[in-house]
Formats: C-alpha cells, sequence, structure tokens
C-alpha cells in the first residue's frame, strides 16, 4: 500500500510542481489568490474559481485520459456537451424534473460515445477521423434539439447543478472530484485499467491473450461521452441555458492538452486520471493569471499559448534527457545513460 | 568463369551488434563482375542487416567493405548509390503518381532554361527501358503498368544512379510466373554487362534459375557459399535448417500418446492456407516443419482462431467447436505462444507481473480481478519453475532477453492451465541456455499429458521432441512423418523433394 502511494506520487510529482508554480504565478499578480472566505453558507476566492471554473475541463478529461490510453482519441466531446445540454434544457422546458433531465442527457451522451465506440472498434475508423463526425454533425443536433434558439430555463434542481453549493462547495467541485474519484477506482480496483493499457500498448498481443478489446475500446468511448454529457449539464445549468452553438467549443482542446500536461502518451499505454486532472487545473490555473494580472484581453491565448509551451518544453523527454546528461556529467563518475535504444529485428 | 577476375565489391569479416545480440558475425562476401549471387538464409538469419550494412541503412561495427579494391564506409542510401551500389526492394520504392520518366530521372532531370525539358526526358527514359526491353510509354503514370513493370522502372532507375553493383530485395516475392521472367530477363541483361548482382528471396526454384553462386547465412553467420551448377536444393536446405546432420537417437520414451483431444476435419482459409485435416492427441508433441512462407504460422494461427477458417470444422474430445476468434479458442483452453514475440507476444510497457496474468485475467473479465496475493504467487511461482532473470517483477517486460521474454510469455499461458498449447517458433532469437530450457519444458509438458503443436524451422529441434512431424510447403501439408522416421535428414528430403517436383 504505501509503496503504491509512493508510486503515485512519483508519477505526478511534475505536475504538481508545474500546478504550485503556476498557482505562485497568480500569487505573485495577485497577492490575495489564496484567500478563501466563507460567506452566505458559500466558499469564495479565486482558488475556488479555479477548481469551480475548471471542471468542464476537468469532467472532460477523465473519459479522454481512458481514450487516449487506448491509443485513440475523442474529438467530439465539445459538440457532446452541447448535445447534453441542450437535451436537458428541452427536458426541463417540456416540464419534466430535473432528474430526468440530468438522466436523459447522460444517457444521450452514452450513446454519443457509443456511436464513437462502434466506428473505433468494429467498423475499424481512425478516431481522429470517427470523432471529427460527430465534432462537426453534433452541433448541428445540438441545434435541432433546440429550435436554434438558446433554450433557457428556470428549473432550480439543474441550476442547482451548474451554480449551487453543496456543503458550502460548489457543486460543480464536488461533481468532478467525485466521478474522478469514483472512474479512478473502477479502473484500478478491476482490471479495467490493465487491460486498457495492455490495448492501447499492443493491440495485437492483447487480442491474442484473449482481451475483449472492440467492447472494451466502445466502453472507454462511452464514459468518454457519459462524462462530456455531465459536462454539458453543468455548464448549461450555469448559464441557466442551452447554448447549442458555444457550449463546450474548443473544449476538446483543452481536454486533451490536460491529459497531454498530465504526463499521459498520446500513443496510448499507461495513463494517469490523476495526473491529467492535475493538467486540467494547470490549464485553468493558468487561464486565472490572464485574466487576474490585468493585461489586456488580446494576449490571452498568446500568453497562454507560451505558458503551455514552457510546460511541454519540461516535460519533453529529449529535455529530461539532456538534463540528464548535464547532472550526469557534472558528477565526477558519470553513469553513462544508456539511452533507450529498440533493437530493430532483421525482417526479410 | 567469376572467379578468375578481381571481386567488384569484397566483404571481409563485417560485424554488426544490436544490443543483447549479434546480428552479424564476421561476415565474408565476395561478388564478382557479371555474376547474381544468391543470399539465402530464414528469417533473421541477417541477410537484411548485410545488405543494410552494405547501402548505409546501417553503420557496420567491425570489419572492411572493399569495392573495386578500395575501403568505402557509406553513411546513406545516397552516399551508397553514388559509390554504385543501388538497391531495389520487394516494396516498389517510386512514386506511383508521377510517370515513368518522372520516376526514372528525379532530381536529375534534363533541363531547358530553368524548366524541364519534357520531351528530351521522355525520349531518354525510351531509350534507357528499350535496353531492358520495356516499350512503354514514359509519359504514363507509373500506376497505370504492373508490379513487374515498376520493378524493371525501380531496377533501370538504380543501374542509372549507381552501375557497380545492384542489390535485389525479393524483387519477386509479389509477382507471378510471367512477370518473374521479364524481371529475370532484365536480370540477364544486366549480367551480360558487367553489373555483380546480390539476389535475395525465399523461393529456391528461382535462386537456381538466376543465379551462378549462392551464400547461406544462418544467425548472422556465413555458412556456405556454393557454386550452384554443382549443388542440389536439398544441399542448400540443408545449410539453410541444420546444424549438422547427424540423426539424434530418440532417447525419449516410446510414444505413449492418450485419446484425441483436437481433430480439425478440412480446415483451412481460401488464400491463406489450403483445407488441411490434423489430430493432436493428449500427451503428444506434434512438430510442423517447412520453409518460410510454407504454412507454419498460418496452421497456428488458424487454429488458434487468430485467422478465422473458413471452412472445415474442429472437434474437441469429439464435441463440435467454432474457434472464430482467440477468445473462443483461450475459452476451450487452447493457448499460443506467437511468432512475433514483439508485435503479437509481449505488452512492452507493461509490467512483468501483468504480463503473466494479462491472458487469465482477460479470461476471467475485468470485473473480476484477480486478488493482489494470487497474482503475486502466481508470478512468483513462475518466475522460479521457469527460471526467468529479472531484477523485479515490477520491470516492464521490454526491458527483458529475448529468452526471458519467451519464458514470460510461456508462464502467461502455462497460467491458464492449457490443455492445448501451440508454440510458434519458441526458440527464435533466443540465447543458448534458454533454449535448452524451454525444449526441456515441451517435453515435461507433453509427459504432463498436455497437447502440444509447435511450429519451428530448427529442424533438430523439433526432431529432438516431436512424436509426430508434419511437413509443409507452399501452405499446404506434404507429408507425416512418425516414429524413426523423424529425422533431420528426412525431414530435409520432404521439403526440398517437392521443390523438386515443382520444377519440373
Amino acid at each position: 500500500m504505501a509503496s503504491q502511494v509512493h508510486s503515485t506520487m512519483k508519477r505526478i510529482m511534475p505536475q504538481l510542481i508545474i500546478l504550485i508554480a503556476v498557482l505562485f504565478l497568480n500569487f505573485l499578480v495577485f497577492p490575495d489568490f489564496f484567500r478563501i472566505e466563507f460567506q452566505n453558507g458559500r466558499l469564495f476566492g479565486n482558488l475556488i474559481d479555479v477548481l469551480n471554473r475548471g471542471a468542464p475541463t476537468a469532467l472532460l478529461c477523465i473519459g479522454m485520459t481512458l481514450v487516449i490510453a487506448t491509443k485513440g482519441i475523442d474529438l467530439s466531446v465539445g459538440a457532446v456537451m452541447a448535445i447534453a445540454g441542450a437535451t436537458a434544457a428541452s427536458i426541463v422546458v417540456d416540464g419534466h424534473s430535473w432528474q430526468t433531465a440530468l438522466l436523459g442527457a447522460l444517457a444521450v451522451g452514452a450513446l454519443c460515445g457509443f456511436w464513437n465506440g462502434f466506428l473505433v472498434a468494429y467498423l475499424r475508423i481512425q478516431p481522429i477521423v470517427a470523432t471529427l463526425v460527430l465534432m462537426v454533425a453534433g452541433r448541428g443536433i445540438a441545434q435541432l434539439i433546440t429550435e436554434g434558439t438558446i433554450l433557457t430555463f428556470l428549473n432550480p434542481g439543474l441550476i442547482h447543478l451548474g451554480a449551487g453549493t453543496m456543503v458550502g462547495v460548489p457543486t460543480p467541485i464536488v461533481i468532478w472530484v467525485l466521478l474522478g474519484l469514483i472512474v479512478t477506482a473502477v479502473v484500478r480496483k478491476t482490471a479495467l485499467g490493465m487491460l486498457i493499457e495492455a490495448i492501447g500498448i499492443n493491440e495485437s498481443s492483447s487480442r491474442l491473450a484473449g482481451i475483449n478489446s472492440r467492447v472494451l475500446i466502445v466502453c472507454v468511448y462511452l464514459i468518454s461521452g457519459f462524462c462530456a454529457a455531465l459536462a454539458g449539464v453543468i455548464v448549461a445549468a450555469d448559464i441557466k441555458g442551452a447554448d447549442a452553438n458555444n457550449a463546450g467549443l474548443w473544449l476538446e482542446l483543452d481536454a486533451i492538452l490536460a491529459v497531454v500536461i498530465g504526463g499521459n502518451s498520446l500513443l496510448g499505454g499507461r495513463f494517469s486520471i490523476l495526473a491529467s486532472l492535475l493538467g486540467a487545473l494547470i490549464i485553468q490555473s493558468v487561464n486565472s493569471v490572464i485574466l487576474l494580472s490585468g493585461l489586456p484581453p488580446e494576449f490571452n491565448l498568446v500568453i497562454k499559448a507560451l505558458l503551455i509551451i514552457a510546460i511541454l518544453v519540461i516535460q519533453s523527454p529529449t529535455v529530461k534527457h539532456a538534463l540528464y546528461i548535464l547532472r550526469a556529467s557534472a558528477e565526477p563518475t558519470p553513469p553513462a545513460p544508456a539511452p533507450v535504444q529498440e533493437v530493430k529485428e532483421g525482417t526479410q | 568463369m567469376a572467379s578468375t577476375q578481381s571481386p567488384v565489391l569484397e566483404c571481409k569479416g563485417i560485424s554488426k551488434f544490436f544490443p543483447g545480440a549479434i546480428a552479424l558475425d564476421a561476415v565474408d562476401l565476395k561478388l564478382y563482375p557479371g555474376e547474381v549471387h544468391a543470399l539465402l538464409g530464414e528469417n533473421g538469419a541477417g541477410k537484411s542487416t548485410l545488405i543494410k550494412c552494405l547501402t548505409g541503412a546501417y553503420r557496420r561495427d567491425g570489419g572492411m567493405i572493399l569495392l573495386d579494391g578500395e575501403e568505402v564506409s557509406p553513411r546513406s542510401t545516397q552516399d551508397s548509390q553514388k559509390l554504385g551500389i543501388g538497391t531495389v526492394y520487394q516494396e516498389v520504392n517510386l512514386l506511383p503518381n508521377l510517370t515513368i520518366a518522372e520516376n526514372l530521372f528525379l532530381g536529375r532531370q534534363p533541363m531547358r532554361g530553368g524548366f524541364i525539358a519534357q520531351r528530351k526526358m521522355h525520349a531518354m527514359a525510351k531509350d534507357l527501358l528499350a535496353e531492358f526491353g520495356l516499350k512503354v510509354n514514359p509519359a504514363e503514370p507509373l500506376e497505370t503498368y504492373s508490379v513487374a513493370v515498376q520493378q524493371v522502372v525501380a531496377i533501370a532507375r538504380a543501374v542509372e544512379l549507381s552501375g557497380k553493383v545492384l542489390i535485389l530485395d525479393e524483387p519477386t516475392a509479389s509477382l507471378d510466373r510471367d512477370e518473374v521472367q521479364l524481371v529475370f530477363s532484365v536480370i540477364e541483361k544486366l549480367k551480360a554487362r558487367g553489373l555483380a548482382i546480390v539476389f535475395i528471396t525465399h523461393f529456391l526454384d528461382q535462386v537456381f534459375e538466376i543465379s551462378d553462386r549462392a551464400t547461406v547465412l544462418r544467425n548472422g553467420r556465413v555458412i556456405g557459399t556454393r557454386e550452384l551448377a554443382g549443388t542440389t536444393q536439398t544441399d542448400i536446405v540443408t545449410l539453410m535448417l541444420g546444424r549438422q546432420l547427424e540423426d539424434r537417437i530418440h532417447d525419449r520414451a516410446p510414444s505413449e500418446a492418450g485419446d484425441t483431444l483436437i481433430e480439425l476435419k478440412n480446415f483451412g482459409r481460401r488464400g491463406v492456407m489450403e483445407p488441411f485435416d490434423l489430430t493432436v492427441r493428449k500427451g503428444e508433441v506434434v512438430g510442423l516443419a517447412g520453409l518460410l512462407g510454407s504454412g507454419r504460422t498460418e496452421t497456428s494461427n488458424l487454429i488458434f482462431g487468430a485467422i478465422h477458417a473458413d471452412q472445415g470444422e474442429a472437434l474437441l474430445e469429439g464435441q463440435r467447436i467454432s474457434l472464430k476468434s482467440p477468445r473462443d479458442a483461450i475459452g476451450h483452453r487452447f493457448a499460443l505462444c506467437p511468432e512475433d514475440r514483439k508485435n503479437d507476444g509481449i505488452v512492452g510497457d507493461l509490467s512483468v507481473r501483468e504480463n503473466i496474468i494479462l491472458a487469465l485475467q482477460a479470461r476471467q473479465g475485468w470485473f473480476r480481478p484477480l486478488p493482489k496475493a494470487k497474482i503475486n504467487e502466481l508470478a512468483e511461482a513462475y518466475v522460479k519453475a521457469l527460471d526467468i532473470r529479472l531484477a523485479s517483477l515490477d520491470m516492464p517486460i521490454r526491458l527483458l532477453s529475448g529468452g526471458n521474454q519467451q519464458k514470460v510469455l510461456l508462464a502467461r499461458w502455462l497460467a491458464t492451465n492449457p490443455s492445448f498449447l501451440i508454440l510458434d517458433e519458441p526458440t527464435r532469437g533466443i540465447d543458448v541456455g534458454a533454449h535448452a530450457e524451454i525444449i526441456a519444458l515441451i517435453e515435461r509438458l507433453r509427459e504432463d499429458g498436455m497437447a502440444l503443436l509447435v511450429a519451428s524451422s530448427e529442424l533438430e529441434e523439433l526432431v529432438a521432441y516431436s512424436t509426430r512431424v508434419i511437413v509443409l510447403r507452399d501452405r499446404r501439408q506434404v507429408r507425416e512423418l512418425k516414429g524413426d522416421e523423424i529425422t533431420t535428414a528426412n525431414i530435409v528430403t520432404a521439403i526440398a523433394d517437392e521443390q523438386m517436383a515443382e520444377a519440373v
């Protein structure tokens, strides 16, 4: 058990350090950043805002981590958010309860995920193309559901999911933390995590070892669709309306970025949901720095890009290797770092 | 005729090491002008590595390459082309959407006033190809012509660029009979021009048809070079497969095979393997022998469901069963250690422990994880039983040596407690110690009553452990050897005889 905690800490250490560094940057530009107050039965503060605003990306990156672990990618999550938000809104507008709306939206999200998984696992379409279909068509579907308008609603139950609190903590935070814990527990306490990693590392070997790779691939896309639907409901609830055009726009890219910052390889294999969640928080903290620094908004995207490039450079294997060599050559007896070399077997 | 001249290309003691493996061990090779020299050997014998050292794709770790008596060290394929060594691969390395003329002169097009002189280029291309007896329209895109024509264009380009040595790496692998003749006529013409040609192929008939001499490689060493005029196919097969042809005495207990376990009737798949019948009994090792491409791997994969059979039926202890996928097969307690360990066997980044329990866990389903204690118990037991050398069960399997990886794969399948174990090339690319241990393990499993099917290119090995040997050729079964008939000599004869018959 202790060794497990140790190896997890070792895994997420780079992400933790980067997160702390970015949070410190926030503190430099806005000294009150870490102040948290309790007012009107709710926690307030910039740190809480980061956790709250980061909820959609955090939710998306839970599913995205699993999809990427199988060597896939899910570009449709932003559009699925719009579909789910529109579904939930139209259900409450029709006079049903918020529970029905939530379940309906989650079912629709899971169905979208199932569709993606079916295209990838059974029709063998490349994931990037298969999910591009829904990325493009999804917003159209959402518009059909909202009939082209921004569908507003006043159902307090549904709004609570996006803007309410639970024991003082904003509901979105509770939702993403809980879902993160549940999914992590499910994949790590069952064999699901290992089998997903096996598929991502070597699908041919996995199939020959008897792993039902098709079913598992459908599963991960389904989970991704489910997470996207939850994120979509939260975003819609937050603005009390479903905006088919803008809900979750470009968020798929933030989710992929969170997974990458989390140190998960886009080539599939070993994954850590916890590290991805830290990645999502890093992205949100970067957004927060830009906002708090008071720079004109036209700088936002450029600065975000620069910060992210810096983060990725620090994590790049080439830089890591160079640092290693640097450190090794500084020592009196350098342990010759053998670069991992793939043995090319002679195939004739 | 060739030996009176001095060699155009000479390799002296070429060595190439990969981490943990010697790919080439002091290889000598002499190429004379005007000869076709076949380079033979099973997969992994070192043919590709040798070629790559010659063409500069790899840097050699030892030895000398002499071209016209001068030492050369090509650093890249362009480099070796300039020196005069051209290469044509099985997969045509040209641009199918460009015209034939453009493909021939890409990078050195005749220019006029800063533009490509199209008409001149087409005329040059036409003349060039006419020398090879090829009449085609050089203005047409390459892809409109057959693979054979494309192959000839590739040869023409290589000869134009280099002109001393031409290396043909399986140029005929995807050609039909007439197309092969077209390529051969071109080779004859080049031979007459005085080029030295290296010809790599798995088709022995073609070797004897076109080549003057042949060098056989095995495990990175030159086993021998022969003038083909006075050599038979049997001699060559013997060189390729057997270390020595002394037959080992069968010191194993007389085969007392038990009840029939598996019975395959008319089992096969169109384009993959001719339908075959096969019976395997408990406590029996059935060996599959044959040259590369004879259908050894295809047979294994069909039975395991990795390739879906489209005809025939399979019976397990008399009951009809379906073998549509590996999962089906595993459900019937089949197991397969595949030939391509790296791509079909190990899951490189997973730990040794995870690799051992993978098949068992997959059969249990993801929602019923094996308890931690059970996993450790299994992993440790197999590491001990098979003497797997590792620093830790947590290390990724890709860091282990080939022999240890193979043992982990065996452990993976033994952990599922199989009744029928298929091993495809279980000893390929592993060290001598692990080799002997795996053979001993096969014997032990047989004595315990397991049914085994073992495909191998190591004939002595097959002779040592098989109770029956089935010889394959051209994707069909040609001979079954039993009891005292099982000798390396008999297997070689069975493989080569058929080839003679085919050649007539």
